[in-house]
C-alpha cells in the first residue's frame, strides 16, 4: 500500500509542478489544485499508514492518529477557499488585460 | 482580565473585522471610527504586552484550556511583543492615512485591513507550528484583498504572480510541516525542540530537508534573493496605505525564521545545530548586491522604496546570520526603524504622486507642487533615515548591525551594505532634486492634501529622531530579547513544566 500511495503523491505532485510553471492562467491554477491534493495526501500519511485502525483510541492499541486528518481538513478548506480566489483572479487579469498568459502580455502560439 | 492580554491582538481586528462587513460601500464615517478605535486598541494591548514582557517572563495562553503540548498556544516572550508593537504602530499610521480617501476606492477595505492585522498578529504569537501556517494564510489572503483594492491592469498583473507564488509556498510549508511532524510526532514548537535534542540519527536528514524547506518558505515571504521577484511590482502596485502595511509582512518572514530557527535548532541539537546559517548568510549577502542596483535602476519613487525594503531585507538576514546575540539585537533595532520608516515612505511616494498630475510618482520632470515645501522636508528626514545617515535611526542601526560582523564576515558584510547605503544615498538625491527642484516652470496646480495624509507620513517619520531619543532603553529591551532568544530553554521549561521536573 505504502507504494501504490508514494507513487500516487508523486506522480500528482509532478503533474502539478508542470502545470504550475505553463504560461498561461487556466493549467497554472488546475496545477496550483493537483499541487494542493498531492500536499494533502502526503499530510494524511505523515502520522504513518494504519489499516483497521479506530477512529478515536477505545480501549487498546490499535487507532488512527486523529491529528493528520485535523490538519488535512483544514488544508482542504483554506485550498477551497484558494482556488476559489485564484479563479476569479484569473477571470478578471484575462479581462483587464484582454489575454490569458501569467505575465498578461500577448505571445507566439505555443 | 490582565492573563487574558494576550489574545486581545488577535480578537480585536477579528471582532472588528466582522463588524466592518457590514454592508459592502456605505457607511464609511462609521467604518472609519471602528476601524481606528479597533487600531488604538491593539496598540494599547500591545503596550500592555511590552510592558509584561519587560519584565523577562514568557507568559502563555493555552485557548480552551488544553495544556501544551496539546492544546493550542499562544506565546509572549520579548520578541513578539515587540513585533506587535511595531505592528500596531505602523497600523495607526496606515489606517489614518487611508482615511483620507483611499478607503473609498473599493469596497471592505477596513475590514480586510483589520483581518491582515490579525493574521500578522497571530503569526507574532502562536508556538505552535502549523497555527503559524493558518495565521500565514490569513494574513495572506487579506493580503490578496487588499493588493487588488481600488482595481487597475497593474494591480491585477501583480496579484496573479504574487498570489501564485505565495499558493505554491504555503503547499510548500503543508509539506515542510508534515516532515517535521512526521520526524518528531508533534507541532507545538516547544514540544519539537525538545524532542529534536533526543531525536534517533537515522531521522537526521528527513528533519534537515523539512527545516531547509521551511526556509524556502520563510524565505519567500521575507523576500530572500532568489525569491523575491515578486516583491517590487507588488508593492509597487499596492494602493499607498496597503503598501505600507505591507513593510511589516517581510518582516514576519524574518521573524518567522529567528523564531523557528533559535527555537527548534539551537545549540542542544547537535549535528542540525545552525543548520539555516550559511544558507541565510550568503543569500542575505547577495540580496544586498541585487537591491543596490535595483535601487540605482529604478525609475519611479514607490519602485525606488520597494527596493529599499529589500535592502533592508538584506541588512535583516545578515544579522541572522551572524547569528550572535550581538547581532540579533542589534537586527532588532534595525527591524524597528526600517519597517516604520519605508511605511512612511511609501505613503510619502503616493502623497508626492497625488501633486504631481500625470508625471505620478515616475522620477522625471513634472510641474512644481502646491505643498512643495512641506513634502520636500518630511522627504528629506525619511531619505536620511533610511539611507542611514547620522543623526537620524538608521544610522544607528547600521552602525550596530556592522558592528555585529566579526572576522573575516566583516569583509563581506562591510563593503556590500555601505555599497547598497551608497546606492540609496545617490538614487535618492537624484530622486528628490528631480522631484522638487528641476520641475517645470509654470504655476502649481492640483488640490491641497488632506490632513489625515500628513498625520499618516509625520507618525510613521517621527519614529526616526524618537528612535534616536530612545535609543539606549530600546537597545537594552533588544539586548534581553536576543539574550532571551539565545536561552530557548526558558521557553521550553514554561510551556512544558511537567518535562523538566520529569528529566
Amino acid at each position: 500500500m505504502e507504494t501504490l500511495y508514494a507513487i500516487t503523491t508523486g506522480v500528482l505532485t509532478a503533474c502539478g509542478l508542470y502545470l504550475t510553471l505553463r504560461g498561461r492562467t487556466f493549467p497554472v491554477v488546475v496545477g496550483l489544485t493537483l499541487t494542493s491534493y498531492a500536499v494533502n495526501l502526503f499530510l494524511f500519511s505523515m502520522g504513518g499508514l494504519t489499516t483497521d485502525g479506530a477512529a478515536i483510541v477505545h480501549g487498546d492499541g490499535n487507532y488512527a492518529d486523529p491529528l493528520p486528518q485535523a490538519l488535512v481538513l483544514t488544508a482542504i478548506v483554506i485550498g477551497f477557499a484558494m482556488t476559489a480566489f485564484v479563479v476569479i483572479l484569473a477571470m478578471r487579469a484575462r479581462s483587464e488585460a484582454g489575454n490569458d498568459h501569467v505575465d498578461g502580455k500577448k505571445e507566439d502560439r505555443e | 482580565m490582565m492573563q487574558h492580554l494576550i489574545v486581545f491582538p488577535v480578537i480585536v481586528p477579528l471582532v472588528a473585522g466582522i463588524l466592518l462587513l457590514y454592508q459592502r460601500q456605505g457607511l464609511i464615517r462609521y467604518k472609519r471610527i471602528v476601524s481606528i478605535l479597533a487600531t488604538l486598541l491593539t496598540l494599547a494591548a500591545a503596550t500592555g504586552l511590552v510592558s509584561v514582557a519587560v519584565q523577562g517572563d514568557i507568559v502563555y495562553y493555552a485557548l480552551g484550556d488544553w495544556q501544551p503540548p496539546f492544546g493550542i498556544v499562544l506565546v509572549l516572550d520579548r520578541l513578539s511583543a515587540l513585533m506587535l508593537l511595531v505592528t500596531a504602530l505602523l497600523a495607526v499610521g496606515a489606517v489614518v492615512y487611508a482615511c483620507a480617501g483611499d478607503d473609498e476606492k473599493g469596497s471592505n477595505f477596513h475590514g480586510l485591513f483589520q483581518w491582515q492585522l490579525l493574521g500578522i498578529n497571530g503569526a507574532f504569537l502562536t508556538g505552535d507550528l502549523f497555527n503559524l501556517f493558518v495565521f500565514f494564510e490569513v494574513l495572506l489572503l487579506a493580503s490578496y484583498a487588499l493588493l487588488l483594492h481600488g482595481g487597475g491592469k497593474a494591480r491585477i498583473q501583480a496579484s496573479v504572480h504574487y498570489v501564485v507564488l505565495n499558493l505554491a509556498g504555503s503547499s510548500l510549508f503543508l509539506i515542510a510541516v508534515g516532515i517535521l511532524y512526521g520526524a518528531t510526532g508533534t507541532l507545538n514548537m516547544a514540544d519539537m525542540a525538545q524532542r529534536l535534542a533526543s531525536l534517533p540519527a537515522e531521522r537526521q536528514g528527513l528533519v534537515s530537508a523539512g527545516a531547509l524547506m521551511l526556509l524556502v518558505v520563510f524565505g519567500l515571504k521575507a523576500a530572500i534573493m532568489p525569491l523575491y521577484f515578486w516583491l517590487p511590482r507588488a508593492y509597487a502596485a499596492a494602493p499607498a496605505p496597503v503598501a505600507a502595511l505591507f513593510a511589516i509582512m517581510t518582516k514576519v518572514g524574518i521573524y518567522a525564521i529567528l523564531r523557528v530557527y533559535t527555537l527548534l535548532f539551537s545549540d542542544s541539537t547537535g549535528a542540525l545545530f545552525a543548520l539555516e546559517q550559511p544558507w541565510v548568510w550568503w543569500l542575505a549577502l547577495a540580496t544586498l548586491a541585487v537591491a543596490g542596483a535595483g535601487v540605482i535602476a529604478a525609475r519611479d519613487l514607490r519602485l525606488l522604496v520597494a527596493y529599499l525594503v529589500l535592502i533592508s531585507v538584506g541588512t535583516l538576514l545578515a544579522g541572522v546570520g551572524i547569528r550572535t546575540p550581538a547581532a540579533i539585537s542589534a537586527l532588532l533595532y534595525y527591524l524597528i526603524h526600517t519597517t516604520l520608516i519605508t511605511g512612511g515612505l511609501f505613503l510619502l511616494a503616493d502623497m508626492i504622486g497625488q501633486q504631481r498630475g500625470k508625471a505620478g510618482t515616475r522620477i522625471v520632470k513634472g510641474r512644481p507642487m502646491v505643498q512643495g515645501a512641506g513634502l520636500a522636508l518630511l522627504f528629506f528626514i525619511g531619505a536620511i533615515a533610511v539611507i542611514g545617515m547620522p543623526p537620524l535611526s538608521g544610522a544607528i542601526g547600521k552602525a550596530l548591525v556592522l558592528n555585529a560582523a566579526q572576522g573575516t564576515q566583516r569583509l563581506w558584510l562591510w563593503p556590500l551594505l555601505l555599497l547598497a547605503s551608497l546606492a540609496s544615498l545617490i538614487a535618492l538625491s537624484r530622486a528628490g532634486s528631480t522631484m522638487f527642484w528641476r520641475s517645470h516652470l509654470g504655476s502649481p496646480s492640483g488640490s491641497v492634501l488632506p490632513r489625515r495624509q500628513w498625520f499618516g507620513v509625520a507618525w510613521l517619520l517621527s519614529a526616526a529622531p524618537l528612535l534616536v531619543a530612545l535609543a539606549g532603553p530600546i537597545s537594552e529591551y533588544t539586548q534581553a530579547t536576543a539574550d532571551q532568544l539565545a536561552n530557548p530553554q526558558r521557553l521550553i521549561d514554561t510551556l512544558l513544566p511537567a518535562a523538566e521536573e520529569a528529566s
